[in-house]
This record gives structure tokens, sequence and C-alpha cells, in this order.
């Protein structure tokens, strides 16, 4: 009769069981929440090691290297301040390279957009084999992007290249006088170009289709009840409506362009006379097969900015749609 | 001429499988409010989108003022349509979705404000204009996919569920508000419903659906009072219908109907009822009960009284139903007949 009315027994006023807590000593590590805790840095350990030693540490070295003067092989080191960063804004190579980089990431990146809205539109709805066609299409970025550039490098060629074959067959040229996709510097930089966009198509692809399905289908017939054609619903509705996770695809595509130099070093290795020359390609020439260490970590340098620019404003969205 | 015609109009999904709408004839009446009422997956929902143009019939033929529109887009009909979920445009602001038709069917851009404005002061919305979709409650959002609807000022409304989205408080409201809006604006309307007190509510005629079939079109009034089949007859009314087998026949009668003997007067037929639960609803009670005795014995049937607090558990009590409150069905085909003398004992 006396529980009635009475607050629930706290846990302090409980009688003292002094023979279990001296009985059974339970470890530091052993206690629930200490257990979560070590469970969360175990699982969290390979990761942090991973980016600090692969990511961090060649980031703080290219830091300090841009400031010194070490080569490959050089047992000693001096600092010497701007010297390095001066001598680079000076040279040729260095500014057509950073120019190349703008126009190479910009051009490819709006082709794969406008290719990217085609294919995933394209894809949407359900038709006779279009899980193969999808297939086909996502082979480009599964397979390993040297072999791809390999291929191109041959489809490309100034002697057996099947294009050339193709125009001459069809008597758009007479043998031998058929453009050199890969020596002649404006072609160049358009075939560097037209195979990083193969490359990075099925990715946005990918990413853009999700985006679509995730558009409820009463919206697109809505619009077409209210009277819009295939156009208007693609661009006034549709497209705007996928706009942030094209955002998504776009910086994503950014930061594997402007930080890649596979396809410029298998295809041109950045010629003809630096014609296809990027940022990544003259930091690694420079600094590894020339070996002025100190010169291609301040090239490489030069990425640093854009990279930080384009991480904020996928930062800043990732975070607006965790909010919405 | 008819606004909206269909002649044996059938959708088949599946090669082989049953239709999901079969052989339906429709014709509205100029201004009427047309229910579709059915449970889920009676084809109410194909008809209408058929209708709309979203969905390509099998077979038949429809037509929007006399022309046949099977081979035109949904924008050549001249439709409006409110989908269940609104399917507001989320990037545009109010404003802009009301105006999207507009902009969609080239109407001059002059007309624009004007008309966008008439549409929402129509469904009191003036004040939401600059708003985004997401800022407004579901209400509100019901509102706006109406002045997108009516905006254009088309010949046809097709509602698909519209209330549904909506709690069952709004859902009243919503539903006053959506008759007095179709009293104003006269737009032949059709509206899909598997809600049947929205459809007895609203409707000026109620078609009943069943497995893509039409099992009735008529008032709220005749399909309620003379349901067409054994189907119709327990899908509308809550309880449904209680039915006995008699001969080659099914005698129905509602609830309603099955009233203590000293309330029914000249009864037809009389049972002995055993009560199994009574059920207090406020303004009404359902009975449950058993018949004891005669042909019936074991059949439950079902009472809706204004009072049942008189009748306890487990006890006999007498009860009958008038002449007139009796349905006939003939057994085979479970269609409506006319009434028969049978044999009750």
């Amino acid at each position: 009769m006396a529980v009635t009315g009475v607050p629930p027994a706290t846990v302090d006023a409980q009688p003292p069981r002094p023979d279990e807590s001296a009985a059974v000593r339970v470890p530091w590590h052993r206690t629930p929440e200490n257990r979560a805790i070590l469970l969360g840095i175990g699982m969290f350990a390979p990761a942090v090691l991973f980016i600090a030693t692969l990511i961090g540490v060649p980031f703080v070295m290219a830091f300090v290297y841009a400031f010194t003067d070490v080569k490959v092989g050089s047992i000693t080191s001096h600092y010497v301040g701007l010297e390095n960063f001066r001598s680079i804004l000076q040279s040729p190579s260095f500014r057509k390279a950073l120019v190349n980089s703008f126009i190479f990431t910009i051009t490819s990146q709006v082709l794969v957009i406008i290719g990217a809205t085609i294919l995933s539109t394209a894809l949407k709805d359900r038709f006779r084999g279009r899980g193969f066609v999808r297939f086909l299409i996502l082979l480009p970025w599964v397979a390993p992007i040297s072999l791809g550039a390999i291929g191109w490098k041959w489809i490309l060629d100034s002697l057996y290249s099947v294009i050339n074959w193709v125009l001459v067959a069809l008597h758009f040229y007479k043998p031998y006088s058929a453009p050199m996709w890969l020596g002649e510097p404006q072609l160049a930089m358009a075939s560097v170009i037209l195979v990083h966009t193969w490359r990075l198509l099925p990715f946005s692809t990918v990413i853009m289709l999700a985006g679509l399905t995730a558009i409820p289908k009463d919206i697109p017939e809505a619009a077409q009840v209210d009277g819009a054609g295939f156009w208007r619903t693609l661009f006034q509705i549709t497209i705007p409506m996928m706009l942030p996770i094209i955002m998504v695809a776009v910086l994503f595509g950014i930061i594997f362009t402007f930080t890649d130099m596979t396809v410029v070093y298998v295809l041109t290795a950045g010629g003809p006379y630096d014609s296809t020359q990027v940022l990544p390609s003259l930091a690694f020439f420079t600094g590894i097969l020339a070996g002025d260490l100190s010169q291609g970590a301040a090239i490489s340098l030069f990425l640093v900015p854009i990279m930080v620019a384009v991480t904020y404003v996928m930062l800043r969205l990732a975070y607006k749609s965790e909010g919405a | 001429m008819a606004v909206v015609e269909t002649r044996k109009l059938t959708k088949v999904f599946k090669e082989g499988e049953l239709g999901a709408v079969n052989d339906v004839n429709l014709e509205t009446r100029e201004g009427e409010f047309l229910v579709f009422l059915g449970p889920s997956g009676s084809g109410k929902t194909t008809l209408l989108r058929m209708i709309a143009g979203l969905e390509i019939p099998t077979a038949g033929e429809i037509r929007i003022g006399g022309q046949v529109v099977n081979h035109l887009t949904p924008r050549e009909r001249g439709i409006a349509m409110v989908f269940q979920s609104y399917a507001l445009y989320p990037h545009l602001s109010v404003y802009n979705n009301i105006a999207f038709p507009l902009k969609a069917q080239k109407v001059p851009k002059q007309l624009h404000k004007q008309k966008v404005e008439w549409a929402s002061s129509l469904l009191g919305i003036g004040a939401l204009l600059q708003r985004k979709p997401r800022e407004l409650s579901g209400g509100e959002r019901q509102r706006v996919a109406l002045a997108r609807a009516i905006v254009r000022e088309p010949s046809v409304f097709l509602l698909d569920e519209p209330l549904s989205n909506l709690d069952a408080k709004l859902r009243a409201s919503a539903r006053e508000e959506l008759e007095l809006f179709h009293k104003r604006v006269g737009t032949t309307t059709i509206y899909v419903t598997h809600d049947q007190i929205e459809a007895m509510a609203m409707g000026d005629r109620v078609m009943v659906l069943h497995k893509g079939y039409m099992r009735q079109l008529g008032t709220p009034r005749q399909v309620y009072d003379t349901p067409a089949d054994t189907f119709v007859a327990t899908f509308l009314g809550s309880p449904p219908m209680n039915l006995l087998e008699n001969g080659d026949f099914i005698v129905g009668f509602r609830p309603e109907h099955l009233l203590p003997s000293e309330l029914a007067s000249n009864p037809a037929i009389t049972f002995r009822l055993k009560v199994k639960v009574t059920e207090y609803l406020g303004a009404e009670w359902i009975l449950y009960a058993t018949v004891t005795g005669g042909k019936f014995d074991g059949k439950e049937v079902i009472s809706r009284l204004a009072s049942a607090a008189s009748f306890a558990p487990d006890q006999v009590y007498d009860f009958g139903v008038r002449d007139a409150d009796l349905h006939f069905f003939d057994r085979n085909s479970e269609k409506r007949t006319q009434p028969k003398v049978l044999a009750w004992q």
C-alpha cells in the first residue's frame, strides 16, 4: 500500500551488494561504453591510416619540397623561399599546362553532362535489352583505365588508325594525307578530351540515372497533361529537379579530370610541343621523370586552391541535402 | 454532346491476363460530377488515366467533345488532371506552378498574371503565390493542384483520389470545398475514389467498378437503394447489406431495415435473433446477431439501430424486415431481379 505515490526507486537507492562488485571486476576495455569507443576507433583506424600515409604525408612533403631545392637523389636541401614558384610562373610550359588544364576540364565536363543527360533519359524507360545496353555503357568505367587508353592510342595511331582507314575507304581523305590525330596540336587536344569524356561518361550517366529515377512518375505525367512537350518537360521540369545531382556529377567530374593525367600520359605524353600538357602531367614529368622534385611539388600545389574550392562546394551541397 | 464518352474501352496490361478495364461504356453529362467508385485494383484509376491519355487503351474508343481522341497526346485533349500526390513541381513557386500550363499551352504572356490571380483567388491561395510547394500544408497543396488544373479552363477535370493524402478532419472540409468549387466553375468532373462516403456525398452520378467491369452507373440514391448486383449491394453501405440465399434467389436487406418487430410494421419476414455483440458508435448502434430456428438457422446478420441499449448478449429477440426493404438477386448471375414471393420458414 505504501507503493502508490512513492517515486520509483533509483539505482542509488538499491541496497549495495559489496560481494558482487568486488568479485566481478570488469576490466576497463570490457565495459559497454568503452567497448563501443574501442570498436569505433578500430573501425576508423584503417581509413585514417590510409589517408594519413598515402595522402597526408605526400601532401605535407610536397608543401615542404616546394620551398626547397631538393632533387631526386640529393642528400641535402636548402630553403629557397618562393624561388620555385617564381621560376615555374615564368616557364611557358607551365602557363600552357595551366590553360590546357582548364580547357581539358571544362570542355570534357560540358560534353560529359550533355552526353549523360541524353543517355540517362534514354535508359530510364524500359525496353528490350536495356540491361545489356546499360552494361555496355558502363564498360569504359569498369575497364582498367590504361587498357582503354591504349586501345584509343591504336584507334588514333598515325599509321594504323581505324578511323583513318574508314575515312580513306569512304574517300574523305587520300591515303597518307589523313589527319594525325595525336600529332597535330589542336587534334591532339580534341582527342585527349574525347577519350577522357568517353571514360567519364558512364559514371555521370549512372549518377544521373539515379537522380532521374528519384523523380516521382507523377510529375512528368502532370507536365504532360498540363500541355508540356518533351523538350519543355526536360528543360523546365526534369533537369531543374535533377540539378543537385547534376552538380554532384559535375564536381566529381572536375576532380577526376583536373587531377588526372592517365589519358594524357598514355596518348600523347603531353605533346606535341606541350599542346596537351596539363598540370598533373607536367608535375609528374618535371618532378619524377626529370628529377626536379621541388619544382614538381610547386606545380602540383597549384592544384590545391581549385580542389579546395570544389570540395567546399561539394560539402555545402552534401550538407544542404542532409538538412532538407 | 457528351463531354467524355467511352465505347467498349478495354485495357489489358499483360496478354492473357484479366483486363484492368473491360468493355466500359460511359457517357458523361455536361457539367456533372461523376464518381468512379471501386475497391483498389478495380480499374478506376486505369480508366481515368486512359481518358487523360497517360495510358493507351488495348481496345475501344474514347471521345472527348464528340471527337475520337485515342491517338491524341494528353496535351491535345484539353483536359486537366489532379493527381493523388498532387504532383506539384517542387522547384517552382506556387505562382509558377499555376502558370505552367499557360506557358506550356502558349497562352499570351500578358494574360498569365490575370489568370493565375483568378485561379488562386477562386481557391483562396492568393497569399501563397511566392511560396514553394514544400512550404505548404497538405490542404494548401491540394488547392494549388486544383488551381493549376482550373487555370487553363479545361473541358474536363479528372481527379484521382485527391483527398486520400489528407487527414480525416481536413478531408471532410476539403470535400465540402471541392463540392462548392464544382458548383462555382461547373466544369464536367470525373472523380476517382475508393471511399463510398466521398462518392455518395459528392457525386451527381456514381459508377461502381469491380475487377475492371462497370457494375452500375446511377445517382447515389439509385446505387444505394437499388443496387444492380450483390457486389454493389455489399460494397456500398457500412455495415454491408445482409444477404440470405433462398431457393434460386439471394435476398438482401440493409442493416438499418432489420428492426425489432415492434418497430417494423407488417414485416415480410421475421427472425428470431440471438444477440452476439452490440457496438455503441455514438449516433447509432450496430448489433451483430445469429438467426435461431427456421430456414436460416445459424446465419449471421447485422442490424443498425438508433439505440440497442435494451438488447443483452445471448438473449433472443424478434426482428423483422418490411416488404419494400427487400432486394432480390438471381442466385447464379447475382444480378438484381424483380421481387418474388418466397417461402421463408
